[in-house]
C-alpha cells in the first residue's frame, strides 16, 4: 500500500509582498513531488507567485483546549493600542 | 444541565476545527457525508473522461480536460479535509472500492452522447452548486473551507455544460433532439440528488441540527429547479416533466412525483454503470501501484545517498 507517502502541508503567497497563508495539504514521497503536487492541486488558476511546503509532522500547534489561558498575557495590555492614549484636539499627524 | 463548548460553537455559529472536542455522532456523520463528497468528485471523472478522446474540437477538448482536472482537484480537497476527522486517504478508499462508503448515484448513468456532457454541466454541476452554495455554511471548519474553495471553481463547469446543450439547441434539428434527448436522461437523476423527501430523510435532522447541512433536501431541490426551469425554456428545450408548473401563490415550480424506486435501485447498486465504475477505479489504482512504490524507493535512495 500507498502508506509511505508522506503528508505536507502546503502554504502559498497569492502575491509579491504578501504573507503565506495555509492553503491545505498533499501526499507526496519527497519535497520536489510534494512542491509539484501543491501546484497543480492549489494553484490551477494562478493563485500563487511562491509556494511553501512543510511536512506535517514538523508542524507544532498550540492546543485549543487551553487557548484561554496561553493567549491571556495579551488581554489586560490595553496600552499596546494606539486607542489608548489621550491626545489634546487638534493635534495632527499622530 | 450547561452546554458544551461544542454545543456553544453551533449556537454561536462558530466553525468546530479538527482538534476541538465534538460528538462521536458529529465526527461519524461527517466522515461519512465528507468522504462520499470527495469519492463522488473521483468516481464523476469517469462519465466526462469518457468523451476527452471524442470532443468535437481542441477548444472543447481542453475544457474538458481542464474541468476534469478540477474534479480531481475537489476530491483531493475534500479527502484532505476529511483526514483531519482521523480517517485516512487508504481507509476511504478501500471503503469505496468494497462498497462501504457510497457516493453520488447520478455518476451511475452512462455519458451516450456528446450532449451529455453538456448535461452534466449544466444540470450535474448546477445541483451540486446548490448544495454547495450551501454548504460553504457548514459547521465543520475544514469542510467549509474546501467548498468555498470548490464554489469558486464550480461556475464555469456549469457554464461550460450549458454552452454544450445551447450550440446544440441553436443547431441543426438532429442536434437539437441530441439537447432535448440528453435533458430527458439527466433531469430526473439530477433533481434526485437532493436525496429523499425531508419526511423521509432520517438522517437530516440531525445534521441540520449539529448545522452540518443547512438547508433541507427539498428546499435545495426546490430552489434547482426554480433556476433551472427557465434556463431550459430560453433555449427551446422542454423539461421531461408533465406537471412541472409555475406556482404563483407560492412562487415555485410545482413539480411531478419522483420515482424512488429507481433511486433506491440506482443507489443499491443497480444502476446502468455501479460495477463498472468501481472497476475502473480499482483497476486505475491497482495499475498505480508501481509508480507509487517507485516514488517511495527513489526518495528513500536521495536520503541515503545524502546520509553516505
Amino acid at each position: 500500500m500507498s502508506n509511505n507517502l508522506i503528508l505536507w502541508e502546503v502554504f502559498i503567497q497569492s502575491k509579491v509582498n504578501l504573507p503565506y497563508k495555509h492553503v491545505g495539504n498533499v501526499h507526496a514521497s519527497d519535497s520536489e513531488m510534494a512542491l509539484q503536487n501543491a501546484r497543480d492541486l492549489y494553484t490551477r488558476r494562478n493563485e500563487g507567485t511562491s509556494i511553501w511546503v512543510v511536512e506535517s509532522k514538523n508542524i507544532i500547534a498550540s492546543n485549543p483546549d487551553e487557548s484561554e489561558a496561553f493567549f491571556d498575557p495579551a488581554n489586560d495590555k490595553i496600552y499596546r493600542h494606539p486607542t489608548f492614549y489621550d491626545l489634546p484636539d487638534g493635534v495632527k499627524h499622530i | 444541565m450547561p452546554n458544551s463548548i461544542f454545543e456553544d460553537k453551533i449556537n454561536k455559529d462558530l466553525k468546530i476545527e479538527p482538534r476541538d472536542e465534538m460528538p462521536d455522532g458529529y465526527r461519524s456523520h461527517l466522515i461519512r457525508q465528507m468522504s462520499q463528497h470527495a469519492h463522488s468528485e473521483i468516481i464523476g471523472m469517469q462519465p466526462e473522461g469518457n468523451w476527452i478522446t471524442r470532443a468535437p474540437s481542441l477548444r472543447s477538448k481542453m475544457i474538458l480536460l481542464a474541468k476534469v482536472q478540477d474534479e480531481a482537484g475537489h476530491g483531493l480537497y475534500l479527502y484532505s479535509a476529511c483526514e483531519t476527522l482521523g480517517i485516512t486517504r487508504e481507509q476511504m478508499i478501500e471503503e469505496l472500492q468494497t462498497g462501504k462508503a457510497k457516493y453520488s448515484s447520478i455518476f451511475n448513468y452512462p455519458t451516450l452522447t456528446w450532449a451529455d456532457i453538456g448535461a452534466i454541466g449544466w444540470l450535474v454541476d448546477g445541483a451540486a452548486i446548490v448544495n454547495q452554495v450551501s454548504l460553504q455554511k457548514t459547521s465543520y471548519g475544514p469542510y467549509s473551507r474546501a467548498m468555498i474553495k470548490i464554489c469558486k471553481e464550480e461556475s464555469f463547469h456549469q457554464r461550460q455544460g450549458y454552452e454544450i446543450i445551447c450550440t446544440l439547441a441553436k443547431g441543426t434539428d438532429e442536434q437539437k433532439q441530441m439537447a432535448q434527448d440528453a435533458l430527458n436522461r439527466w433531469w430526473w437523476p439530477s433533481i434526485m440528488m437532493f436525496g429523499p423527501h425531508d419526511k423521509d430523510s432520517n438522517r437530516s435532522e440531525k445534521a441540520l441540527n449539529w448545522k452540518i447541512k443547512r438547508e433541507s433536501n427539498d428546499s435545495l431541490r426546490q430552489s434547482f429547479i426554480n433556476k433551472t426551469v427557465p434556463q431550459a425554456e430560453l433555449i427551446g428545450l422542454k423539461v421531461p416533466d408533465e406537471k412541472l408548473k409555475w406556482n404563483e401563490k407560492t412562487n415555485h415550480y410545482d413539480f411531478g412525483d419522483i420515482d424512488w424506486e429507481e433511486f433506491w435501485n440506482v443507489v443499491n447498486g443497480k444502476g446502468l454503470c455501479n460495477k463498472e465504475r468501481i472497476e475502473h477505479h480499482k483497476k486505475a489504482h491497482n495499475e498505480g501501484e508501481w509508480v507509487r512504490e517507485a516514488a517511495v524507493a527513489y526518495s528513500e535512495k536521495k536520503l541515503n545517498k545524502k546520509v553516505a
